[in-house]
């Protein structure tokens, strides 16, 4: 089923494959810390560098989580971040911008609680390209991924170290979008990937599927963003970011006027190491 | 609800971990192989008798099983009505129900060559039980329990420490019991590798709401041959408190086919349900997806998890296992509340008339057994699973009362 959904997240990878790039996937938890702060950031990453969006879900329970994330959602629900709302941020978004792709990231039981089709059907109309749902393994997805294939939209089945070949293929047949390689065994925002054994697992994935391959899980900075980036498809970073956002909190955890612009320097830091690595590489 | 009613109760769960549309097996893929590893083994387990023999000499020998099935007398004759026994799952070596399932669970840890076990606690019971497994069987064990409760649970946490646990203090979210979970989760998909999660009630990803309640179902297993053997017949009807669970689906499960036998679950309606403040997840929740299955959660509009309080913190949890919100939905089993307030009174009662300190959790059951039985004629027989000790909730009752200790 084509769709203009799918054109976006595959047209970014096209046109990145095309410029022998990979892709700077960057995380943020929609709402966070407040509703309009969020949304200043939001609209800032694709001139940060920016190729692809993961705006996280808020869920008072994110046990995929590391304390950052973990934070950062509780503040968001505290702010009045909501699903109606989230799907609101996307729409603004697309006031302004048709082309970056936006992959909603979170846990199974606020979409379940909206209705999961209900929900496919306004996120698609918000302008939503996919979902992570990090609670939803091959097992129970389908939940969720016939009402996406429906409308159009991608869930993107994720791998991980405890991943084997046998599951892997099953795992892999019939993914879309893209497949996100879960670098280590843990937690958001916990160890670093070590970007040799990552690149003997994304070879091991491509075995199986044609899909670009994104990378996150641990990586931190534009070096280590950089070492995934010559090895993958595409570098995801979240708690760096949130951690980053985290220290542009005032006493009452309230945005201080320099958050967004601290948090698109380290952005920018972070794109373009993803940039460079593979130009350096050929060098 | 929406479930029809079933010829069977006792066939569940399908293959993929399912009591009708509760359940499932919905963590990270990081821990899935693991999940579908422990599956496999346990169901080569069902089957061998070596290891049941093995579990059954530990449960008399270690536990102390079969526990006695008491009758009330003066509690019977106070209150009128029916005839009361208590099962004496309080007498259990740690002193509650839970060492029946950490023994089980331990035992398949071994069998995977797992090298270290972790647990949340509450009320601090499946901690020690876990702990006090972990001991015995010669494996590290680290306990995640909330900052909230081990302010409200200081002897347990100590009786953890004396077995050699390490106790961790969660102080994310609301600090109790369903963050512990969150975090132990967090622990194990970091460990996945070399660690064992002993879960404390019949919930989680599938197999655990099965094997947890094969590993408890010995309590209603053996209250079946002592009924038989007292009364020549079979209970009238069955009484448990519920938090996740645990101790209720071990008591009803060998009687659910016995369709005549009426069965009650009690849940925590702390400071009545109208305030809110209340653990009662299928009389005030709805279905959702938390710690790995479906079932019926404290959740607002949103999808957001409530908290959930009780003064027994061991039913302070906004969810409950999956075959409960299975039995809800197919009416097979009542599940009616009882509040703080009437916890505490039946507390007094039970120690005053029995002899018997009860812990604050089966105190909900005894909360419900003294509005109930007076209805019912005197030779009903009716069963409370008095599945745990007071001694751990001596602190927070003489607070509720006013006593300075």
């Amino acid at each position: 089923m084509t769709s203009l959904a799918a054109d976006r997240l595959g047209a970014c990878f096209a046109t990145l494959r095309k410029e022998g790039q990979a892709a700077m996937i960057a995380f943020i938890t929609a709402g966070d810390p407040d509703h309009d702060t969020s949304l200043s950031l939001l609209c800032g990453l694709p001139r940060a560098g920016v190729d692809v969006i993961e705006l996280g879900m808020p869920f008072t329970d994110p046990v995929a989580d590391g304390p950052a994330i973990e934070a950062a959602n509780l503040r968001a629900l505290k702010n009045g971040a909501n699903m109606v709302r989230t799907l609101d941020l996307v729409r603004h978004f697309r006031r302004n911008d048709d082309t970056t792709p936006i992959i909603l990231m979170g846990y199974f039981n606020p979409i379940y609680a909206y209705g999961a089709e209900k929900f496919v059907a306004d996120a698609a109309a918000s302008g939503v390209d996919g979902f992570i749902v990090v609670d939803l393994p091959l097992e129970e997805i389908a939940e969720l991924e016939n009402p996406a294939n429906t409308a159009g939209l991608n869930v993107v089945r994720l791998a991980t170290p405890t991943t084997d070949d046998a599951r892997l293929e099953t795992v892999l047949a019939g993914a879309k979008g893209f497949v996100y390689y879960v670098a280590i065994a843990g937690i958001t925002g916990s160890a670093s990937a070590d970007a040799k054994s990552v690149d003997i697992a994304v070879t091991r994935i491509r075995r199986h599927t044609n899909l670009p391959i994104a990378v996150g899980f641990g990586i931190r900075t534009p070096e280590q963003a950089a070492a995934i980036a010559r090895v993958a498809d595409a570098t995801v970073v979240g708690s760096a970011i949130v951690s980053k956002l985290e220290q542009n909190l005032d006493d009452q955890g309230m945005a201080r006027p320099e958050l967004v612009d601290q948090v698109m320097e380290l952005v920018s830091a972070l794109a373009s190491g993803v940039r460079q690595a593979r130009s350096a590489a050929a060098e | 609800m929406n479930a029809s009613r079933p010829n069977t109760f006792v066939d569940g769960p399908d293959v993929d971990g399912h009591f009708g549309i509760y359940g499932g097996r919905y963590v990270a893929e990081t821990l899935m192989p693991l999940v579908l590893e422990l599956e496999r083994v346990y169901a080569e387990v069902r089957e061998d008798r070596e290891f049941w023999r093995e579990f059954d000499d530990y449960l008399a020998h270690y536990v102390g099983r079969p526990s006695p099935l008491y009758h009330a007398e003066p509690l019977s004759d106070r209150l009128g009505g029916a005839k009361i026994y208590f099962k004496r799952d309080e007498l259990n070596h740690t002193g509650a129900h839970k060492i029946n399932n950490c023994i089980g669970q331990i035992m398949l840890a071994l069998r995977m060559g797992k090298k270290r076990i972790i647990a949340e606690t509450g009320a601090g019971q499946h901690g020690v039980a876990t702990a006090t497994v972990a001991a015995r069987f010669g494996l590290p064990c680290v306990i995640y329990m909330g900052a909230k409760d081990i302010e409200r649970q200081k002897p347990n946490v100590f009786r953890m420490r004396l077995l050699g646990a390490e106790i961790v203090t969660v102080t994310s979210g609301s600090e109790t019991l369903k963050d512990a979970m969150n975090e132990a989760l967090r622990d194990w998909v970091a460990n996945v590798e070399d660690t064992f999660y002993i879960i404390g009630t019949a919930a989680g990803p599938h197999p655990y709401p099965r094997l947890v309640r094969d590993f408890q179902s010995v309590i209603g297993r053996e209250t079946r041959a002592q009924m038989n053997e007292r009364e020549g017949r079979l209970p009238d009807s069955l009484v448990a408190c519920i938090g996740g669970g645990s101790n209720a689906i071990g008591l009803f499960h060998p009687f659910l086919d016995d369709q005549t036998i009426d069965i009650y679950g009690v849940e925590a309606a702390g400071r009545g349900l109208e305030s809110g403040a209340h653990a009662a997840s299928l009389t005030a929740g709805r279905p959702g997806v938390l710690h790995g299955n479906r079932t019926y959660l404290l959740q607002n509009e949103d999808g957001q998890i409530k908290e959930a309080h009780s003064i027994s913190a061991g039913l302070d949890y906004p969810g409950i296992g999956p075959e409960h919100s299975w039995l809800y939905d197919t009416g097979r089993v009542k599940y009616v509340t009882a509040t703080d307030n009437e916890a505490l009174s039946a507390f007094q009662l039970c120690c005053k008339t029995e002899g018997i300190i009860p812990a604050l959790e089966p105190a909900h059951a005894l909360a419900f057994v003294i509005r109930h039985a007076p209805t019912l004629p005197k030779d009903h027989l009716l069963v409370m699973n008095m599945c745990g000790r007071g001694d751990k909730d001596i602190f927070t009752v003489a607070d509720a009362l006013g006593v300075t200790l």
